[in-house]
């Protein structure tokens, strides 16, 4: 099995808080990974490492078979390796065609073209504007980003993410703070990428992680507790106890 | 030869204390709350002005008028920071030096109806003027008493943030405001005395540096670049770093005068751009 | 971003709505008539205020001047307390390019917008790699060690005495600057019309989407593959070459130079025009630069000492109550008079 992203004796400390503590992952390719624990557990961190967002104290990192553990976040981007965030970072005064079309100007590289007109580019636009049909967005698409409701907020992320034509996605909580119903159907569209994409989420609905999930990966308190197959997973006693026994997830 | 060089040491190092004395304020509160306030020096020339006035108007003696220029300035100071900073906490860097150029204009206009645009004429006690000889040199007197006023005033300093609680909660609040206020600590509160106390140091600068650099109303502009390049280079928050880079700066403010007249204040720039570019936090600035 | 409500939203065939998508983008683009205005106005001064032309040609080269810095600030989202280095590197390359023979004011002007725009794009790197107060400082401190060089180098620049000797050709050959300004006033409208133009075009490119998004959520563009420091970079570089035209404007049409193009004062007067008129909506500048300067001719003409208090008056109110300016404000008050 050839991994899509792997990390070696990964560390990030805050100060004295070692927040993520020697992680050794392998996300396969095609992979359709969960990854879970506590809140605080440190899996944010683990996506800002892997993502360039945060310099991690020691260990390495690798995008199929480049070492990126020096690499400037958009420059991992432009690699394939693309991200969610779990509190919504999107660009509220632009609409969603916008926000879109720009993450196809810096795929095809023009981005800096500041000479010609946005409407010449009629290529990236049409990108843009099917990704957003293809997921939901159609009708939202002239819309300012920031009077959308919550849920079609979330879609965004994932539209956003998607046109930089990842090989490896990370989704940040991508359900956080959407309705059950609506986070299923989330998931959904999730579920319905091409399955040459390697995929990593974060979810803290057990239903859902055990309905998409085909491998998870759980972290305590920085490290890596235990990985396995849902079934596994669910019927291991130390899961149950750090993270299935306690009380609150959210 | 020799006699120059340590009588450039000896005024840059009095020149850099009372940049010490005004700056170390702006340090402390930007780090305290990355206030932007580019008007601190309007503080030091109100500390100038009430010294000036107090000795020439009401005849007080200098040393009377030096307690009255802290606490006047520190009481005006809390006027503003409710009224107009207080407002501007959570916003961009871009408003902050907005209003505060503003601040800094309106008490440039302020201080030139009141005062007029002249330099205010100060005269300090006769035991203080003039050189007395220690060793092969003359001192001047004043500069040593600016030297010893520094001193002490980072005595006092050290001493209060170190070893009392208030200081405590002060370097907890720098060091983390979130944490601080976990812990219980009233960082608005802390904020507003420190903003007081740094402003009133300003001011009681402003009233030391009459008889060194002068005073007119376009004091806040003038020396505005001083004050910033003393708190940038330090870096934020840190006292000895305001300490080393205000007498670094004096030193070669005065030196570059000196030895290369024609440069002007041209090798100060560029000694900050290129600090500031090797450590874009300043020397001892971790935020 | 007035457009969203011109938009059917509703249609409900995919392929209406991509014509749509398409229309929204081209729309964003298109001339509306309160440009139209601003421009025929301008023009029309040269009728309406004959005696005025100096004032009117200083507000353009202002306008300009403020226009530039507002594709860093507004555009890019970099505060900078020293833009007056670019203003002033433009001025003195057009006046010692005049003083010393060279005085065709195109090839001038031309030569003030490279000479700034080879410095601007050689501080973009250092700019670009700081924030907070060293942003500040690096930008107010290259302007002020270049204001410094320029006050010593008496010999060249006739520091603070000011460069004089200027006398510029006639434009193109055929006309020459006359005493009423005319002639200047129609060259400063003619060249700031065309700044404005590229100005305007760049506003509307990928690159300003690029930077409107970056203003929007610096975090999430290097998330979408883009480089903040190579679009700050680009920005940087593109406006201070349109300053140095706007320097070498007024030093062509003034004939005359002084170290205060470069001057702290200067920089911190084009930061509040900006803000005055409102950052970010291609216009603020002017409508600044005509507000500042008028209020400046009216009330310093009674006391220098009162206009630097109403000056700092209006900042404090600007930043408290209209942080779109004035623009903003007219825009914002617009669109609730059409919703009613
Ligand atoms: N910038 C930071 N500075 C200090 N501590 C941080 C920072 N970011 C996160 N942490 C701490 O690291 C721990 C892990 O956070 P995070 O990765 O967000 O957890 P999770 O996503 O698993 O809920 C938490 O205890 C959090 O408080
Ligand atoms: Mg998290």
């Amino acid at each position: 099995m050839t991994s899509a992203l792997q990390t070696a004796g990964l560390c990030r400390n805050f100060g004295a808080l070692a927040v993520t503590q020697n992680v050794d992952f392998v996300l396969p390719v095609g992979a359709r990974q969960a990854l879970i624990g506590p809140n605080g557990a440190g899996k944010t961190t683990f996506i800002n490492l892997l993502t360039g967002l945060l310099q991690p104290s020691a260990g390495r990192i690798r995008l199929g078979g480049e070492d990126i553990t020096a690499l400037a976040p958009e420059m991992r981007v432009r690699r394939g390796l693309v991200r969610t965030f779990q509190i919504n970072t999107l660009f509220p005064a632009l609409t969603p065609l916008e926000a879109v079309t720009l993450a196809r100007l810096e795929q095809r590289g023009a981005s800096r073209r500041w000479l010609g007109a946005l409407s010449g580019q009629r290529a990236a636009i049409d990108e843009a504007y099917d990704l957003l049909e293809r997921i939901g967005l159609g009708a939202d698409a002239l819309q300012e980003t920031r009077s959308l409701p919550y849920g079609k907020q979330r879609l965004l992320e994932i539209a956003l993410a998607l046109a930089c034509e990842p090989r490896v996605l990370l989704l940040d909580e991508p359900a956080a703070g959407v309705p059950a119903r609506e986070s299923a159907e989330l998931f959904e569209v999730i579920a319905r990428l091409p399955r040459d994409l390697s995929i990593l989420f974060i979810e803290h609905d057990m239903e859902l992680v055990f309905r998409f999930a085909e491998r998870i990966t759980v972290l305590v308190a920085g490290a890596v507790l235990t990985e396995g197959t849902p079934a596994e997973i669910a019927s291991d006693p130390q899961v149950r106890q750090v993270y299935l026994g306690s009380a609150g997830h959210g | 030869m020799l006699l120059s060089l340590a009588n450039i040491l000896f005024n840059g190092v009095a020149y850099g204390m009372l940049l010490f004395l005004i700056a170390v304020g702006l340090s402390v509160t930007m780090g305290l709350m990355g206030f932007a306030n580019l008007a601190h020096g309007a503080f030091a020339m109100l500390g100038g002005y009430v010294t000036a006035t107090l000795m020439a108007k009401a005849g007080w003696p200098f040393f009377a008028t030096l307690p009255a220029a802290f606490v006047l300035v520190a009481l005006a100071s809390l006027v503003l920071e409710r009224a107009l900073y207080r407002r501007l906490y959570r916003a961009g860097e871009l408003d902050q030096v907005l209003l505060t150029i503003g601040v800094v204009f309106m008490a440039v206009a302020g201080a030139t109806f009141v005062w007029g645009p002249s330099q205010a004429p100060i005269r300090v006690p006769a035991y203080l003027t003039g050189t007395v000889a220690i060793g092969p040199f003359d001192w001047g007197v004043y500069r040593l008493f600016l030297i010893a006023m520094g001193a002490l005033v980072t005595l006092a300093l050290i001493v209060g943030l170190e070893r009392t609680r208030f200081g405590a909660m002060i370097r907890a609040a720098v060091d983390n405001p979130r944490m601080a206020t976990g812990l219980g600590i009233n960082v608005d509160r802390v904020f507003s005395i420190t903003f007081m106390l740094g402003s009133g140091l300003a001011g009681l600068g402003g009233a030391l540096g009459v008889n060194l650099i002068g005073l007119d109303p376009s004091f806040p502009i003038k020396y505005l670049v001083y004050f910033l390049i003393v708190v940038a280079v330090g870096g934020l928050g840190s006292i000895k770093g305001s300490l080393i880079a205000a007498i670094v700066l004096g030193v070669c403010d005065v030196a570059g005068k000196y030895y290369l007249p024609d440069t002007g204040a041209f090798i100060i720039y560029v000694i900050m751009v290129s600090l500031l570019l090797w450590r874009p936090l300043g020397l001892f600035g971790r935020r | 971003m007035t457009m969203t409500a011109t938009t059917d939203r509703t249609l409900p065939d995919p392929a209406d709505r991509r014509a749509a998508a398409h229309a929204f983008i081209a729309g964003q683009a298109r001339w509306r008539w309160p440009e139209a205005v601003f421009w025929l106005v301008a023009a029309a001064s040269l009728v309406i205020f004959p005696h005025s032309l100096v004032l009117a040609a200083q507000v353009l080269i202002a306008g300009l001047f403020a226009l530039s810095l507002d594709l860093i600030l507004g555009l890019g989202g970099i505060v900078s307390l020293g833009h007056a280095a670019f203003f002033g590197l433009g001025a003195y390359t057009a006046g010692l390019l005049a003083a010393h023979g060279w005085n065709e004011p195109l090839t001038g002007l031309v030569a003030a917008g490279l000479v700034a725009g080879l410095v601007g794009f050689a501080t973009s790197f250092i700019v670009v790699r700081l924030k907070g107060i060293a942003l500040l400082m690096v930008t107010m401190g290259v302007a002020l060690l270049l204001h410094e060089v320029a006050q010593k180098a008496h010999a060249i620049t006739g520091g603070d005495d000011g460069l004089q000797g200027i006398s510029m050709a006639p434009i193109l050959g055929l006309f020459s600057f006359d005493l009423y300004g005319r002639t200047a006033f129609i060259y400063t409208l003619a060249v700031v019309f065309a700044c404005f133009l590229v100005a305007r075009r760049l506003y509307n490119s990928p690159f300003g989407l690029a930077l409107k998004g970056m203003r929007e959520n610096g975090r999430r563009v290097p998330a979408i593959g883009g480089s903040i420091r190579r679009h700050s970079a680009l920005i940087y570089t593109i406006a201070a070459v349109m300053a140095g035209i706007a320097g070498g404007l007024l030093a062509q049409t003034t004939e005359f130079v002084s170290v205060e193009v470069l001057g702290f004062q200067r920089s911190a007067e084009v930061l509040i025009m900006l803000v005055l008129g409102g950052a970010g909506l291609l216009y603020g500048g002017f409508v600044g630069a005509a507000v500042f300067l008028v209020a400046r001719q009216i009330l310093s003409g009674i006391d220098q000492t009162y206009w630097f208090f109403w000056l700092g008056l209006m900042l404090v109110l600007v930043v408290l109550f209209a942080r779109n300016g004035l623009l903003g404000g007219a825009k914002a008050l617009l669109a609730r008079w059409r919703r009613a």
